[in-house]
């Protein structure tokens, strides 16, 4: 008998030490404490305060621009084979959920050169699928192959962008994951705990940060008709329009469609005093060692002519070249430093292959997420309080027996969420809550079980042993439905859902420990050497 | 200490009393869910913008919502709530605007408060500063500079100056610029420097969420397919443990509660939010819980007594139990009744749910899981006469 107590204890007594060890730590100082407490026990976004987003990415972005090269390489090839056409366009799908209907359409070509424009689309397109209607007319879809792996690849891209410019704003701990549902293949988590300045971050990750420098060979005009007109109403082969919004200008400018320099081109990007214009910032870039030569050469043979320095289709500056330029560039007049260190950070971090929008965004502020940790901190207290006394009200010394199992059980559930790095959100207090009711419970049945078999008029030991047993079969019963419930929920739920049954989980395992197994060796221990124990106190 | 000795209620005598009741409630429910239009979701299930704003002093909701509807923005809840005697809150919430999130809605909110309490040109709000503007702007300062603080160290006061601001008793809102001074590690020149380029604005904007009209169908979605995931799995679990008739019998009481807390927050005009969904599966455990306790109960004696009706069976079981029934769920009641008069107002739904779920999920364990059962019962004794199922069940 006392063997069998002995091994009991020491499984208890190891159990609680490295539950108190992991939780609340050995120290004696109650600072030390609260420091290894707030440590140990991580908490969700909507108690520690932070960020959380939800975003996605416009795959359809990379689908048309991809769509757009094969329409300017078959534009090339077509005028080099003399092969007249009256149109060549692509559809302009405008969700995420269009991304597959991208087309391109060519049509009116000479009817016979059918082969001679077959031959070109094989060569040119060779990821798309054409199909003609009569002759002298194309459809070209994207390949399933191809799609999927365009798709997989802007996804890719984006996100090892963001997490680039998350990196680079130095925040600590940040999730970065593609959203768990299967069917939002194109969607981001983002998770910033405690982060300074969520409008900032959501701004600095939606900027596609698409860098060009191209040559000006027009402008500037009044407005995109002006500019129009201005060249016998059609815009030069090989132009595209830019906006210039500086400073109050309102103007437009002509530029070379092929840019001599991209964001690719960077080595590095950083921020500083405006040399040109006191009290404003700029960021000035360097070019790789290869785009530099090619920069050179270029402006060598360009002297007097204008450059566009062009950030995601809005001109930054126009200025003309003087001398030949190698390796740097410069934008200027940035009024902020906090914008001028955003831009030289997403210029380093590159470009974004497609935009992004957000589905979502959950801000708790520090202030918040304290108050619902006090708040919800205070009220378990009032409610673990007065559960308490009631137990000892109405079961005296018995009742020590419950609460410190109670105890005991919300110890090693903070232990396990500790130790596998669970965090603790507010559906997660919801699953102790439920846990300490089912802890209570498995108490009171058992109290009531001994009780009853007292009033049968069994001897106190008997009683025990049948309240127990008795109570036993029917603590497995609701426990385990509970935990089998748990364990669906943790598998289908995502979010608080989960949260809530990783507490339930852990709480109602630990439950069956406390309940039964400690709470019977106190009673165990507490009548052992009574040699006749007449009554108990229950 | 006994509050319950032996009892020996006819409980099932008088169930058609008590399903009414439940027939009641549901339909009440339902009634008050139609008559509103269907039910009241929180942002996380309908998307839309809520902004969570604290103010100094009581702000009035009437003069904010006109202004926000001024600039066609369609609010659809402002609802100022205190959780102590010193503290004003407002929750605004804005309906979805369009497919995509709105972030500009958010904007709106804040600039309309800024418009309503506006602060002096050209200081910074502290009390809506992040740690970083107010470093910057530190940093930004000649004199401190002068003085010889290093940006390092002007960023580090910057933070331990917010953070200091969103603790309690403050939370977010300082009021008065002498306040400063109780702040511990920052130098006082920094402080002075605090005091001169930063105004105390009348607002703290405490939380702000945005949901898109995709995230919340999805959401509501996954919640309930992990939901009928799990009452399948327990169903599955009482069958192997029991007979099927009673897993189904205690389905059958979780869906009956779970139905008459929702039809509660549509009588309260209370909005279901994503808490509330786990507070509803805590419900959902709670009422198997505690029918099961019931079950149990019955099977024992059922093994005991074995000439006995299935009526005198769960009557003598839930008088048995009766004890316990009252004293777990009086327990558990005192907590999420301590919930919700203490945990505040961004768990209120939440506790709310609980404490209406406790109730109810007590009541259907006695009064919904057994007739029911007995029902079931009946229907597939009559339907295999001369079977023993009558006796053994």
């Amino acid at each position: 008998m006392k063997s069998r107590f002995g091994l009991k204890i020491a499984i208890v007594a190891a159990v609680f030490l490295l539950c108190f060890w992991r939780v609340i730590g050995f120290s004696p100082s109650l600072d030390a404490v609260k420091q290894n407490l707030s440590d140990n026990i991580a908490l969700g976004l909507d108690l520690k305060g932070g960020t959380h987003l939800i975003l996605q990415v416009q795959v359809q972005d990379a689908l048309k621009s991809e769509a757009d090269q094969t329409i300017d390489r078959l534009r090339t090839r077509l005028a080099r084979a003399d092969i007249s056409y009256t149109g060549i366009r692509r559809n302009d799908p405008g969700s995420v959920e269009d991304a597959d209907s991208i087309e391109i359409q060519l049509e009116g070509t000479p009817t016979d050169r059918v082969s001679d424009v077959r031959a070109i689309l094989d060569e040119e397109a060779p990821s798309w699928l054409s199909a003609s209607s009569g002759s002298s007319s194309f459809a070209l879809t994207l390949r399933p192959s191809e799609l999927l792996r365009l798709k997989a690849e802007t996804l890719q891209q984006s996100m090892s962008t963001i997490e680039n410019r998350i990196n680079g704003l130095g925040l600590t701990e940040p999730v970065i994951q593609q959203h768990g549902r299967a069917e939002a293949e194109h969607e981001i988590l983002v998770q910033l705990p405690g982060v300074s300045d969520p409008a900032r971050v959501m701004n600095l990750l939606q900027m596609s940060a698409q860098l060009e420098i191209a040559k000006e060979i027009g402008g500037p005009y009044g407005s995109p008709e002006a500019a129009r007109s201005q060249n016998n109403g059609i815009l030069p082969a090989n132009s595209e329009l830019a906006h210039y919004t500086d400073r109050g200008r309102n103007e437009w400018y002509l530029l070379e469609r092929n840019p001599i320099v991209t964001g690719r081109d960077l080595r590095g990007a950083t921020a500083g005093r405006d040399t040109q214009n006191p009290g404003a910032w700029q960021v000035s870039f360097s070019l790789s060692r290869q785009a530099g030569q090619r920069f050179g050469i270029f402006t060598a043979a360009n002297i007097g002519q204008n450059l566009a320095v062009v950030l995601d289709n809005r001109i930054q500056s126009v200025a003309s070249i003087e001398s030949r330029i190698e390796s740097e560039g410069v934008i200027n007049n940035i009024d902020s430093q906090t914008e001028a260190l955003d831009l030289a950070l997403v210029l380093r971090a590159g470009a974004l292959p497609a935009s992004v929008v957000y589905l979502e965004e959950r801000t708790v502020g520090a202030s918040l997420g304290a108050d619902s940790i006090r708040q919800g901190v205070r009220s378990a207290m009032y409610g673990v309080a007065i559960i308490v006394l009631m137990m000892l009200v109405y079961y005296k010394s018995a009742g020590i027996n419950a609460n410190v199992a109670l105890f005991f059980n919300l110890l090693i559930l903070l232990a396990v969420l500790s130790a596998f790095g669970f965090t603790l959100t507010l559906p997660g207090i919801a699953g102790i809550i439920l846990t300490i009711g089912m802890a209570v419970d498995a108490n009171v049945l058992i109290f009531e079980r001994i009780r009853e078999e007292l009033c049968e008029g069994k001897a106190v030991v008997a009683a025990l042993n049948a309240g127990f047993g008795k109570a036993f079969l029917t603590i497995i019963d609701t426990n385990l439905t509970t935990i089998i419930a748990a364990a669906f929920l943790f598998l289908f739920g995502r979010g608080p859902v989960r949260g809530f049954a990783v507490t339930l989980a852990i709480g109602l395992l630990a439950n069956l420990f406390t309940s039964v197994f400690v709470s019977r060796l106190i009673f165990d221990l507490t009548l052992w050497r009574k040699q006749q124990v007449k009554e108990m106190s229950i | 200490m006994q509050l319950i000795g032996q009892t020996n209620i006819d409980f099932l005598g008088r169930r058609n009393i008590f399903i009414g009741l439940s027939l009641v409630l549901l339909l009440a429910g339902a009634a008050s869910a139609v008559i509103h239009g269907g039910l009241k979701f929180g942002i996380d299930f309908k998307g839309g913008t809520l902004v969570y704003a604290k103010f100094l002093d009581e702000p009035d909701p009437e003069r904010i919502r006109a202004v926000l509807q001024g600039k066609g923005l369609s609010v659809a809840t402002l609802q100022p709530f205190q959780d102590s005697a010193d503290s004003h809150e407002l929750k605004i919430d804005l309906d979805l605007a369009g497919e995509v999130v709105e972030t500009s809605g958010k904007s709106q909110v804040i600039e309309t408060l800024r418009e309503i309490y506006p602060i002096a040109a050209g200081k910074l709000d502290f009390n809506n500063a992040s740690s970083d503007a107010l470093g910057q702007r530190l940093m930004a300062s000649q004199a401190l500079r002068d003085a010889g603080h290093s940006s390092q160290e002007l960023a580090g006061a910057a933070e331990a100056l917010v953070a200091w601001r969103d603790q309690a008793p403050r939370s977010g809102l300082v009021r008065d610029s002498s306040e400063f001074d109780a702040v511990p590690g920052v130098p006082e020149g920094v402080l002075a420097a605090v005091k001169q380029e930063t105004e105390l604005g009348a607002f703290h904007i405490g939380g702000v969420e945005v949901v898109g009209p995709k995230i919340g169908a999805e959401l509501q979605w996954q919640a309930i397919k992990a939901t009928l995931f799990a009452l399948a799995g327990m169903l599955v679990y009482i069958a192997f443990r029991f007979e099927w008739i009673y897993g189904v019998a205690a389905v059958i009481a979780v869906f009956h509660d779970v139905f008459i807390t929702i039809g509660f927050f549509s009588l309260f005009g209370r909005e279901i939010e994503l808490t509330v969904v786990a507070a509803l599966l805590t419900l959902v455990g709670y009422s198997m819980n505690d029918t099961i306790v019931i079950f149990d109960r019955v099977r024992e004696n059922r093994n005991a007594i074995r000439r006995s009706s299935l009526t005198e069976l769960l009557n003598l079981s839930i008088n048995q139990t009766l004890s316990r029934t009252v004293l777990t769920s009086g327990l558990t009641l005192v907590a999420v009744v301590c919930l919700f008069v203490f945990g505040g107002e961004v768990l209120r739904s939440f506790s709310f749910a609980l404490v209406v779920g406790v109730l109810v999920g007590t009541y259907s364990s006695i009064f919904i899981a057994s007739p029911v059962l007995l029902w079931g019962q009946g229907l597939l004794t009559a339907r295999a006469p001369g079977a023993r199922a009558g006796r053994r069940a």
